[in-house]
């Protein structure tokens, strides 16, 4: 494994700003800093920041059985180009990721693609069919690092409950897909004023309130490590924030989705903008932004959900949900939270870093000697238009096809390799 | 080039988190789509009744027929049958010599979730000059508009929109009361019923305010939320006598049998007593008040037979009103156009 | 006096074709005219074209009724919907109501206009008179014929012959319309 130097990078992890250094890696891990000596590759930085590779819970890479839509070559080469180092991916495949032999495949090709890393997620029950429980600790000794079925809330409550018993003790995080299936019935949106005016069938932020009080009771009950993913609603948030101040031991994720769209965007008609749980108003997405600055939000979760385009060209009730983010999340988050004052950077840094290692019980990444060289190199001066067709992923449209953000990662390392590489860029 | 990016911006920026409206069309004072009335102005909206007042005497004609779209192609383009819309608007182009086409979701090309790019791009080797489209989902005739040079005219999209059955209701409404661009100023229409699954009652409302009318929604809050009140110029209630109380027309919505199994409504009978439209109820109406309905009117149900047959039902001119608003649609989009 | 930069942003005034009492004159000979040629007023229908046809068969029946002492029935007909160059133009025409209250089919139509120029008009309105039954005859009858035909048309009565060229624009003034009435030669800047 080579000798590669960061040369005079601005050092920032989550102990703080260490200022700019030459940082050098060795062997798959970093080595430390200003030693000099011979190198490999020396990677100009011009002051730009150096931080650790950033963490993602909730990826849907597809892979097996949607090729069409990301194959895992592709999903971890579109982390890599967002900065991820690592990844866990959702269940949610065909098959259906619920036997640990699934798992084991996933890993071991995964390692073969010096991408960004994988830790799947296996499935809750089997099939998602949300009547058996999975082996989950034949699941966990694969590999799998999160019981989940995700894409699909578990309906019936007494199956959650002996999940979370069983995720307790074995120390695993069940991440929760939180909308009550009869109330979110067949929305294909926030209900509010907007799918009344748009004649879209909604799906009531008291789907997600009342299922996050279920799994935060069930959490509470059960002791287990439950992980909110992708709450989407003010009421969804306001439920959560109080069982955790009750002591619940759950965890809260957001999405970058969440945080900058409402749902006046499907005024354009455009499955582009639909998305489960749906985008709300504009009153939900202020009330996500106000809990991210008051640290009750733990990470933000891409929810990558790539489709191919014919899909994304349906009517609205048939083009499935999901938009694929990964390529695009820090730089619009660092545009529209940071750049306008709303957020500092070491807290989204936190929500991409130390806030996922802590939900997961990961070590926080740290730019040590001896730590895995996972690192992202964040050049937060060029402003570029987004464009899809450019994406590593093969969901190669997006909601903010030519927008103009800056933060835009220029190099990703994982283990001490290369994966992603930006080509020069314009001077801003 | 960069992954995701590229020095050379050559897309248009869109700002979030509102994404871009739908694109405008060319400023050359001629409208290219009907999809609802969200870009069209009273004065356009005006335009087209009174156009259709001469459509109406070209039916009335030995030969009613005019040569005015000769040459152009109109495709009715249906995902969701409607025998009765179609043959509306398939007359109303014929009626002007233009040639007609038409797609049914029967056949195997219209398929359920395949691409709508797709299938448009198939269609359109056929050179249309206008699509006529329903669709069962909200949005499609929206959709479309990015996939076509044609014009498209929505047919009904889901619960969406169906502007020009909302135009010949308005048509029907300045018929009965006569006047000119303040025909309806100072009037009030109560729309009763299944608000929430009805295309016919969200175009009726932006239609009508739009024109200056004040619009009543009537029903069951389980078929009337309250967020509707959020529309301009809409008031809402669930009192049908409050509702029709000063009304100068009164529009009863069809009533769908399937709205009994997802717990909308507890039983048919509880609907008819508290929201048919009776002539007891339309005792307090404004003078002279009209009665309509969409069609197909199920008798005793959402109106009372006498009040269906009687003096104040416009119901009969409504589906005669249907072509000579189509005609004018049809016109004023396509004459003048490439 | 005309006042071009007004009026008219491109035309220039040229020359006065007729004043008002040359148009009354032509006007009231094209009466006597068709009195001669039809042997009186009977069965006979006017049909004036939009906009300024209408006031010309307007006109056209009082002088009849002054002359022969029955007023013939009056109709107004538009003939947008039978243009042929629909799809060609840029603006969308306005179409409006026609107006024929009387039953056609077999009766002598004198069909009146301001203009004959190209001939098109004429068609069109042929078509559109055709539609709504079967006269037993058509003639035709124009203030102002300016050549130029592209149609094999003419006219039965005219006010006056005047040969223009194709940059110049003859604009008939009635005062139902243009609050006076005269003919003026204008031209194209």
């Amino acid at each position: 494994m080579s000798r590669v130097v960061f040369r005079g990078a601005h050092l920032v992890d989550g102990a703080g700003d260490h200022g700019v250094h030459d940082l050098y890696v060795n062997g798959g891990v970093v080595e430390g800093v200003d030693l000099g000596g011979e190198v490999d590759r020396e990677v100009e930085t011009a002051g730009a920041l150096l931080t650790p590779a950033f963490l993602d819970l909730h990826t849907h890479l597809r892979d097996p059985g949607q090729e069409q839509k990301e194959d895992l070559s592709s999903g971890l080469a579109a982390a890599a180009a967002g900065g991820f180092g690592t990844v866990v991916s959702m269940a949610n495949t065909d098959p259906v990721v619920d036997e640990p032999g699934l798992v084991t495949d996933l890993v071991r090709r995964a390692a073969r693609l010096g991408q960004a890393r994988l830790r799947p997620a296996a499935a809750l029950s089997r099939g998602l069919a949300g009547d058996r429980l999975t082996d989950f600790a034949a699941l966990q000794a694969a590999g799998a690092v999160m019981i989940t079925d995700d894409g699909i809330p578990v309906a019936d409550s007494h199956l959650m409950r002996r999940a979370c018993e069983y995720a307790a003790e074995l120390g695993l995080v069940i991440q929760t897909h939180s909308e009550e299936p009869s109330l979110r019935a067949g929305g294909v949106m926030h209900e509010g004023a907007v799918s009344r005016r748009l004649g879209l069938p909604g799906n009531p932020d008291a789907a997600e309130a009342l299922m996050i009080f279920r799994d935060g009771e069930l959490a509470r009950l059960t002791g287990a490590r439950v992980h909110i993913a992708h709450v989407s609603s003010k009421r969804g948030m306001q439920v959560a924030e109080q069982l955790k101040a009750d002591g619940a031991p759950i965890t809260i994720e957001v999405t970058p989705h969440h945080l900058t769209l409402t749902d006046e965007a499907l005024a354009s008609f455009d499955p582009l903008y639909k998305v489960a749980p749906p985008l709300r108003t504009a009153d939900d997405v202020a009330y996500l932004r106000d809990a991210v600055r008051r640290g009750v939000v733990d990470n933000i979760g891409t929810d990558h959900a790539p489709h191919t385009r014919a899909e994304k060209e349906r009517d609205l009730l048939s083009a499935p949900f999901g938009i694929a983010n990964l390529e695009v999340t820090f730089p619009l988050l660092y545009t529209e939270l940071v750049l306008t004052g709303e957020l500092g950077l070491p807290t989204l840094l936190h929500l991409l870093q130390d806030g996922p290692a802590r939900v997961m019980g990961w070590e926080p990444p740290r730019l040590v000697p001896g730590a895995p060289a996972d690192l992202t190199l964040l050049d937060l001066e060029a402003e570029l238009p987004v464009e899809g067709r450019s994406f590593r992923s093969k969901a190669k449209w997006t909601p903010w096809e030519g927008e103009r953000l800056r933060g835009w990662p220029r190099v990703t390392m994982v283990g001490g390799v290369l994966a992603f590489e930006r080509g020069a860029l314009a001077p801003a | 080039m960069a992954a995701g990016l590229s020095a050379v911006d050559a897309s248009p920026a869109t700002t979030s988190p509102q994404p871009e409206p739908r694109q405008a069309r060319p400023a050359r004072g001629r409208k290219q789509h009907l999809l609802d009335f969200a870009d069209w102005s009273r004065e356009e909206l005006m335009a087209l009744l009174d156009t259709t007042d001469v459509m109406a005497q070209v039916l009335t004609r030995t030969i009613k027929k005019v040569p005015a779209l000769q040459g152009m192609t109109v495709a009715t383009l249906f995902f969701e049958d409607s025998t009765r819309t179609r043959l509306s608007f398939d007359r109303a182009a014929r009626a002007q010599s233009a040639d007609v086409m038409s797609f049914a979701a029967g056949g195997s090309s219209l398929a359920k979730g395949e691409s709508l790019r797709d299938t448009l791009r198939t269609l359109d080797q056929l050179q249309a000059d206008l699509y006529v489209v329903r669709h069962p989902v909200a949005g499609v005739p929206y959709q479309l508009t990015r996939w076509t040079d044609a014009a498209i005219v929505n047919a009904g999209d889901g619960r969406r929109a169906h502007p020009t059955q909302a135009l010949l209701d308005a048509y029907t409404f300045r018929q009965r009361f006569g006047g000119g661009a303040s025909a309806f100023e100072g009037k009030r229409l109560a729309i009763v019923g299944d608000v929430e699954h009805s295309r016919v009652a969200r175009s009726n409302a932006e239609l009508f305010t739009k024109l200056g009318a004040e619009v009543v929604l009537c029903g069951p809050a389980t078929l009337l939320p309250r967020e509707f009140a959020a529309l301009p110029g809409v008031s809402v209630t669930h009192r049908l006598e409050e509702a029709v109380e000063g009304a100068d027309a009164v529009m009863a919505l069809r009533l769908q049998q399937e709205r009994m199994t997802r717990g909308l409504l507890p039983s048919l009978a509880e609907y008819v007593a508290r929201y048919q439209l009776t002539e007891r109820v339309m005792r307090s109406a404004a003078e002279g008040a009209i009665v309509m309905h969409p069609g197909p009117l199920v008798r005793d149900l959402e109106v009372a037979s006498d009040v269906a047959d009687g003096e104040r039902s416009v119901i009969e001119q409504q589906v005669a009103n249907g072509v000579p608003v189509r005609m004018a649609v049809l016109y004023t989009l396509l004459v003048g156009q490439r | 006096m005309p006042n071009p930069s007004v009026d008219h942003p491109n035309l220039t005034f040229k020359a006065s074709l007729m004043s008002a009492t040359e148009m009354e004159r032509a006007l009231k000979r094209i009466a006597h005219e068709i009195v001669e040629r039809n042997k009186g007023v009977a069965n006979l229908g006017l049909v004036g074209i939009h906009t300024r046809g209408v006031p010309v068969a307007e006109r056209l029946a009082r002088y009849l009724k002054k002359f022969e002492g029955t007023q013939p029935p009056v109709g107004k007909l538009d003939i947008t919907l039978y243009r042929d160059d629909l799809t060609e133009i840029a603006l969308q025409p306005i179409v409006r109501k026609t107006e024929v209250d009387f039953d056609v089919h077999g009766m002598r139509i004198v069909l009146c206009d301001d203009v004959l120029y190209t001939g098109r008009t004429a068609r069109a309105a042929l078509d559109a008179l055709i539609d709504m039954g079967r006269p037993a005859s058509i003639q035709y009858a124009v203030i102002v014929d300016r050549g130029h035909r592209e149609l094999p048309i003419r006219a039965d009565y005219v006010g006056k012959n005047v040969p223009t060229s194709a940059a110049e624009v003859v604009q008939v003034k009635l005062a139902e319309i243009d609050e006076e009435d005269g003919v003026e030669l204008w031209e194209r800047a």
